[in-house]
């Protein structure tokens, strides 16, 4: 334990801590925005699609700064993000089979 | 835009012959990001097979005011998820929902400031924040148990079935709220989620313990908090993904 005492402490930069409260922030007021949306609006394509959009801006922000993804290598981010288009073709596929069994059973 | 713990140089160097880390990231951090990978890609299956279910089901199609319980429809999420503890009685669409997203958010930032304090070697912060990233999951695994109690045990009124019984609450054949489909969605994705969220707890512990007895400060980095930081922020990420698709659509 005698060498703990030689570590040195890096001063904390304040502007960082504060970019991180300031994006806490946006996720706070995009899920406040989410709620007013929620009891506001009628239902329909053009709610969800809001949803949608707001959905990925709070995820932008939480894979790109709070997991520092924004700033790793490019090699990395792109083999991070390109496999999720298969997520796309899976939302595409299943939502027209989905449809299709409705058409069937009803 | 600070140096990742074990950032390794590659000047002059072929990065793909050794000795270098080719994504400017450790082999822990890029193996947790691949391992985060694979995780997005089961839970965006879970949530597209609940669309799926949901769209091959009839949606209801009257007022919200007008709502109620039925086996024939899959039910409005803000109808469902309207209690709150404390409140009997009282109709306060996803505000609980809501107490529970903002916990997971807070925890967030709570470990990304352990990151930080760990670049820095500051033992002390790294301990003050993995406490408060630890409180953030107990109380939101809490907030989920009650959730999961109140939705199996069910309203006061129940819901009436067709040839006149009166059921309560959910179980993985029948439910008060619509279709079977419905809780046992419920069940298997807030389920699913939630034990991320107890193995995230888990592991934050495990790396609360090791700065407090000092064991990361005299391995000379504090990169666990880092690795086990991506999983933590994950859970979070996937949280705001089942908000959206399970409570809000």
């Amino acid at each position: 334990m005698e060498e703990a005492s030689n570590v040195q402490v890096i001063p904390a930069d304040k502007e960082k801590i504060k970019k991180l409260w300031k994006i806490a922030g946006i996720l706070g007021l995009v899920t406040a925005f989410e709620f007013l949306i929620a009891f506001t609006m009628g239902t329909g394509p053009l709610k969800v699609s809001i949803f949608v959009v707001l959905t990925i801006v709070k995820a932008f922000y939480i894979v790109a700064e709070f997991m520092h993804l924004g700033h790793e290598q490019k090699s990395l981010i792109w083999s991070i993000l390109l496999p999720l288009v298969f997520v796309v073709w899976l939302i595409v596929a299943l939502i027209i089979q989905g449809d299709a069994i409705f058409t069937a059973k009803y | 835009m600070s140096a990742p713990a074990t950032a390794v140089s590659h000047e002059g160097k072929n990065i793909w012959s050794g000795g270098v880390s080719p994504m400017g990231a450790s082999y822990g951090k890029l193996m947790m990001w691949f391992f985060l990978l694979s995780d997005a890609l089961t839970f965006s299956a879970l949530l597209v097979a609940y669309g799926t279910i949901r769209f091959a089901n009839p949606a209801y199609e009257g007022t919200v005011e007008n709502f109620s319980f039925s086996q024939d429809y899959w039910p409005i999420p803000e109808k469902v998820f309207e209690a709150v503890p404390f409140l009997h009685g009282v109709e306060l669409p996803l505000v609980f929902v809501g107490i529970m997203t903002f916990i997971l958010i807070m925890s967030s930032v709570t470990m990304v400031l352990a990151v930080e304090a760990g670049q820095r070697m500051d033992k002390d912060a790294v301990v003050k924040w993995m406490l408060w990233t630890l409180l953030g999951g107990i109380a939101f695994l809490s907030c989920q148990a009650w959730e999961w109690g109140h939705f199996i045990v069910g309203t006061d009124s129940g819901s009436t079935l067709a040839d006149g019984t009166t059921i309560f609450g959910a179980n993985l054949t029948i439910n008060q709220y619509g279709p079977p489909a419905f809780a046992d969605f419920f069940f298997f994705i807030t389920g699913f989620h939630g034990f991320h969220v107890f193995s995230g707890v888990m592991l934050n512990f495990l790396i609360f313990y090791w700065a407090v007895v000092g064991k990361l400060e005299r391995v000379g980095h504090y990169e666990m908090v880092e690795k086990v930081g991506l999983y933590w922020h994950f859970v979070d990420l996937v949280w705001v993904f089942v908000f959206t698709f399970f409570y809000l659509v």
